[in-house]
């Protein structure tokens, strides 16, 4: 009985981080997006704990206590200061206007439940059924890293991308064996030190992070 | 035991170089630090060779003849290549292109990006794999930016993006691997040992495992280069210093094609179809045919020396996709081959743009005349490239194109075309390169072509002769895949 009823706690928060996907994709403000990643992680880190409680796998609580350290506190913190040290807290338009953006939304979730659907029914989890809400999250990061054309927020895409790649693992399968999330998480560490460095030589030689600089190796 | 050295010491000398920073002597201590790998990594593979496959460390590692060939020739180009960079480098920092921090950066990240690859090429758990080539990724991101030229920036963010966003792929293939794996091994640590999976291949859920594939070879194909998801390398070879060009062609490419190879056999036992080996070859042979075509527009000469390694790259996954023992073994040696014989002629392409002071291909004339040994070097590494014989990539080649029209006659029309073009093009446009007139003087300093010259005499030795026990080492490699 109780099951079900954290289960559907569970439910919501996957709910819950597919409506911040959604809200990610219409935020135009920089910091507006960070807040929004620090809230889709602490989502997830509630869910992923939660999980852990509910079925008793230890080794999802140390995955819990990483996405909240790295996801809610340090990443967010990080390019809070970033945007605020650049100054570049901006409204930008992206590249397609934010209601189309939204419709092609719509259309990638019903293609990732679809997606989901064989694959939850061979699962044994209890939570299968929030994988479809997974892969919809990680497209609908995928069209936010194709619609801005700003730097920050195509990291902050890219990292919400590997949000959901961990939801789908937890809701498949609770979770990749705990070197496995090690290892992905010190990855992630480095990937986004080697972007803040990056992201200063970029502003240093253009002068800003629109990375409509950055085209024009092309093909002749 | 030799695996601990064979991590440990080029993660030390990551460390240490990050130390050590920029005094007089880093490129040496560099050097150095490559030299004990392959010292440990031939000493591993005598002993591979004299005693079979081997578990290390709780199975955590597992080395078989695959993975101990690629092993050997990761640590011999990292080796020669550490060589060249020494010079190279140097004359870089007296032409104010680099400043002592960024070398220190280049050297440190320099020795992670290899010992990176190895523990890729070495783990036995799948998603340690990833962790590793991802690992790869992020230590070359800025040596593709070294130059911190506007081009150079874009370049690396490309690459950074376009392989985050395959890995991220690549990641959702191995989460799908180990689902369908856990019904079987029981979840934990050991559910995603390749060895452990190996073993149940045949009891692996089929749909769950084909999509699994198409995410792992859609995912590291972009990182092996594969069209349509190309498009970064290119760039990051032509705008990351020469070296890098060298390691990332010579080594990255193949680290990453290993990858799916892994993937391949458990989804061939699975499946019992030849799905995986299909998807591989429609894959392969469009890269052959895209690359082919586009050497032809490339005015830079790095940026065509990439596109043909991306051919290359595309014709060993056509080769590993057919499967069999003989297209095995033809991919395995194209495979040692296309590292040599590519870094090498990166080697010498990197002193004609530094004499030229340019990369663009009709600023580049007469290297025999003011410098033949680059100029010989250049030649002879196109020559062998292209498939003449009697240098190694023809013996390979050959026996591709030939089990390809036995088995799969329909492709055949296709590499050949293929083949043929990037003949014409890359031949018409290194000819003038060498041969042409120019007033450009000499150059000033002694260049490092020993390494270009011993890729090459190895790869004209490989084509001519190969030794019984090499031969037999791939053939038991080629075994290994199956197929």
């Amino acid at each position: 009985m109780t099951l079900t009823y954290h289960l559907q706690i569970v439910n919501l928060l996957a709910a819950l981080l597919l409506l911040i996907s959604f809200a990610m994709l219409s935020q135009r403000r920089v910091v507006g997006l960070v807040a929004l990643f620090a809230w889709q992680g602490a989502a997830l880190a509630l869910s992923t704990a939660i999980i852990a409680w509910s079925t008793g796998q230890h080794h999802l609580y140390y995955s819990a206590a990483l996405t909240l350290a790295l996801k809610v506190i340090a990443m967010p913190w990080y390019f809070y200061h970033l945007v605020k040290r650049l100054n570049v807290n901006r409204a930008v338009e992206p590249m397609i206007n934010i209601p189309t953006t939204m419709l092609i939304g719509i259309v990638l979730v019903i293609f990732a439940f679809n997606l989901a659907l064989p694959i939850s029914e061979m699962s044994g989890t209890v939570t299968r059924s929030t994988l479809g809400i997974a892969i919809a999250c990680v497209l609908l990061a995928f069209l936010m890293m194709i619609t801005r054309t700003k730097a920050i927020p195509q990291v902050i895409g890219f990292l919400s991308m590997e949000n959901g790649l961990f939801f789908a693992a937890t809701s498949a399968t609770y979770g990749m064996p705990l070197v496995v999330e090690l290892g992905v998480a010190l990855d992630v560490l480095v990937a986004v030190f080697v972007l803040g460095i990056f992201i200063f030589q970029i502003r240093e030689t253009f002068d800003s992070l629109d990375l409509k600089n950055l085209e024009k190796l092309k093909d002749k | 035991m030799e695996i601990f050295w064979l991590l440990g010491i080029p993660l030390t000398g990551g460390v240490f170089l990050a130390l050590w920073g920029c005094r007089r002597n880093a490129p040496e201590i560099n050097a150095l630090f490559s030299l004990l790998t392959l010292a440990v990594a031939a000493w591993l593979t005598v002993r591979i060779v004299a005693e079979g496959p081997m578990m290390v460390g709780n199975g955590w590692f597992f080395i078989d003849s695959f993975n101990v060939f690629l092993v050997t020739l990761t640590a011999f180009v990292a080796f020669t290549t550490a060589l060249f960079s020494r010079p190279y480098m140097r004359i870089e920092e007296e032409h104010g292109r680099l400043n002592a921090t960024r070398l220190r950066l280049y050297h440190s990240s320099y020795q992670i990006f290899i010992g990176a690859m190895l523990l890729a090429l070495t783990t036995n758990n799948m998603g340690i794999l990833w962790v590793a080539m991802e690992a790869a990724t992020l230590a070359t991101v800025l040596l593709v930016s070294l130059y911190r030229t506007p081009a150079s920036l874009e370049a690396a963010w490309k690459y950074f993006i376009l392989c985050g966003v395959g890995i991220a792929l690549a990641l959702f293939g191995t989460i799908l691997l180990y689902f369908a794996a856990e019904k079987i091994l029981g979840s934990g640590g050991t559910a995603l040992l390749w060895t452990h999976l190996n073993g149940v291949k045949t009891e692996l859920e089929p749909t769950v495992l084909s999509l699994a594939f198409v995410f792992l070879l859609v995912g590291y194909g972009t990182k092996v280069g594969l069209a349509p998801l190309h498009s970064w390398l290119p760039d990051a070879h032509a705008e990351g210093p020469t070296p890098v060009s060298a390691v990332l062609s010579g080594l990255l490419l193949n680290v990453a094609l290993y990858a799916v190879m892994r993937s391949k056999v458990l989804v061939d036992g699975a499946l019992g179809t030849e799905m995986a080996g299909n998807l591989m070859m429609g894959f392969g042979l469009l890269s052959v045919v895209l690359a082919a075509f586009l050497i032809k527009r490339q005015t830079d000469v790095k940026r065509m020396f990439a596109y043909s390694s991306i051919e290359h790259m595309g014709l060993i996954t056509f080769a590993f996709g057919m499967g069999g023992a003989v297209a095995n073994f033809a991919a395995l040696l194209h495979m040692t081959m296309h590292s040599l014989t590519k870094s090498a002629i990166f080697f010498a392409v990197g002193h004609a743009t530094q004499k030229a002071g340019s990369q663009l291909m009709s600023d580049i004339r007469g290297l025999i005349k003011t410098n033949p040994t680059i100029g010989w070097g250049m030649m002879l590494g196109t020559v062998a490239i292209l498939g003449v014989p009697p240098f190694g990539v023809f013996a390979s080649e050959f026996l591709i194109i030939t089990t390809a029209m036995h088995e799969h006659p329909w492709a055949t029309p296709f590499l050949l075309l293929a083949l043929g073009v990037a003949f014409a093009s890359i031949f018409g446009k290194v000819q003038p390169m060498v041969f042409g007139e120019t007033e450009l003087p000499r150059l000033p300093y002694q260049p490092a072509l020993t390494p270009v010259f011993v890729h090459l005499a190895l790869v004209l030795m490989l084509g001519l002769f190969i030794p019984p026990y090499l031969a037999d080492w791939y053939r038991q490699a080629a075994a290994l895949l199956g197929g």
